[in-house]
């Protein structure tokens, strides 16, 4: 089932069009993944989905993007879209507070304010991060004390806190080390089973190991999108074989 | 600028030893056959000590695959070329050994007059050193049509090999003392239609290697 829709989807700062009739369907507890050169579109395009555009001067959006069949430019609040899609950004991004405050931090936004409610939510949301092994003797330290790769799967606790339906990823394993970015790849695969989740990434393997479907970005275009296995097997498009294969340029 | 220099140069690297060891098992068929038309022993011994050779090159063909994909982590066709080579390599060791097989059964034959005038074995070698060579011709130029024309000319193989089948079960009935002798040229024929098979094997890799399909052409 399509969690999320997208037809004829442009978009352009001032002048530039960054995106270019982009039209594609991403499926409900799969993982997406993002591809593309640098200034490709990926990341604005994933902007898009939880209006992170809205906040830029001069941006301007034709078509439609539908989540669960509603227009989220028109029939959602877009405080209630962004609760429903979380985001987690390339570099750690931890709250200067602590552990706790930082994963109790959007739940008390929304108005949760019972102790015992809100130590739920932290120990379920770092569990659900891989985390909670690590850090629960320190719940009450600062989360800036944590390691790159723990603040990123704090983040990522941060986002499930509040029970979206959606997480996009930019980057996630960008500013992390192998095994860290591993411990977030094997979190990403357990994650589909409750979230949809679309991800950037520059690496290819990551998105070939994690990935149900992949879409690969060119100058603002989506070139070419489909299942992982078949995109990085025996693509269609020769611009897509270029870039994965590492010949574009 | 160039991207991806110095995978390419390993890719082509890898090619090439692919093809060399094709030329050095195509040959080897070549001479086996002639040893066993010729009862010449010495050249049957040379074949079998020199079945290292493509067994040394299959293993070099290995490591440099697995050293590619550790290394370069290849993706869509560069992939699906090293995997090829991976495949192809296993086949032409294969190859090799029928060669071996054939040069084995030249030695145990040594001293006899053959039953039967050898014609439909050095045919069928023939064609199937051709196909051998078509099969790295559509190797080296990436050349489907050629590869699936190669496969097909299996069934030729296939049909002299059942002709042969046929022609010494006749003689093995008419005279029992031909039994061993006539088993030894039936294996022979075995050999070559397996040969076929193999080379068959090479064109699938091939097909896939440029498309992406994996085919069983060998029906």
């Amino acid at each position: 089932m399509d969690k999320i829709e997208v037809h004829d989807l442009n978009l352009f700062y001032g002048d530039f069009q960054a995106l270019k009739n982009i039209n594609i369907n991403i499926e409900a507890n799969k993982v997406t993944a993002l591809i593309g050169p640098s200034g490709c579109g990926k990341s604005t395009f994933l902007r898009t989905i939880n209006r992170m555009n809205d906040l830029i001067n001069g941006v301007s959006i034709t078509g439609d993007v539908f989540m669960d069949g509603k227009n989220i430019y028109k029939d959602y609040d877009v405080i209630d879209l962004r609760k429903r899609v979380g985001m987690v950004f390339q570099k750690p991004n931890p709250f200067p507070m602590s552990v706790y405050d930082n994963i109790a931090y959007g739940p008390r936004i929304h108005g949760v304010k019972n102790k015992y409610e809100l130590d739920a939510i932290v120990e379920r949301s770092l569990k659900a991060a891989f985390l909670w092994d690590e850090v629960n003797d320190r719940l009450k330290k600062s989360a800036l004390g944590l390691s790159g790769g723990q603040q990123q799967r704090l983040c990522i606790a941060r986002v499930l806190a509040v029970e979206p339906e959606v997480v996009l990823m930019d980057e996630p394993t960008a500013s992390l080390d192998p095994i860290s970015t591993a411990k977030i790849e094997d979190l990403i695969d357990h994650l589909k089973e409750k979230y949809t989740i679309v991800i950037v990434t520059h690496n290819m393997q990551q998105a070939a190991r994690i990935s149900d479907y992949t879409a690969f970005f060119l100058m603002g275009e989506m070139i070419e999108w489909g299942q992982t296995e078949k995109l990085f097997y025996k693509p269609e498009d020769k611009r897509t074989e270029d870039y994965i294969t590492g010949r574009f340029g | 600028m160039v991207m991806r220099e110095h995978f390419n140069e390993e890719l082509s690297e890898l090619h090439n030893m692919v093809l060399r060891m094709g030329s050095v098992v195509e040959e080897s068929i070549d001479r086996a056959i002639d040893s066993l038309l010729q009862h010449d022993m010495e050249l049957a011994e040379v074949i079998i000590k020199d079945d290292d050779i493509p067994d040394n090159m299959e293993l070099e063909i290995q490591d440099k695959c697995v050293t590619l994909i550790a290394t370069q982590q290849p993706l869509a066709k560069d992939l699906r070329t090293i995997c090829a080579a991976l495949k192809i390599s296993t086949d032409l060791e294969r190859i090799g050994d029928y060669a071996v097989d054939i040069a084995k059964t030249t030695i145990r034959l040594d001293g006899q007059n053959y039953i039967k005038p050898l014609i439909d074995i050095p045919q069928m070698a023939k064609t199937t050193i051709g196909m051998i060579k078509d099969a790295l011709d559509s190797y080296v130029n990436e050349n489907v049509a050629l590869a699936e024309e190669v496969c097909i000319r299996d069934d030729v193989i296939d049909g002299i090999y059942r002709n042969i089948f046929h022609e010494i079960i006749s003689i093995m009935m008419d005279d029992s003392s031909t039994i061993l002798q006539a088993m030894y040229l039936l294996l022979v024929a075995r050999y070559i239609e397996r040969i076929a098979d193999h080379t068959t094997n090479i064109c699938e890799w091939v097909i896939y290697t440029v498309t992406g399909e994996k085919k069983n052409l060998n029906n």
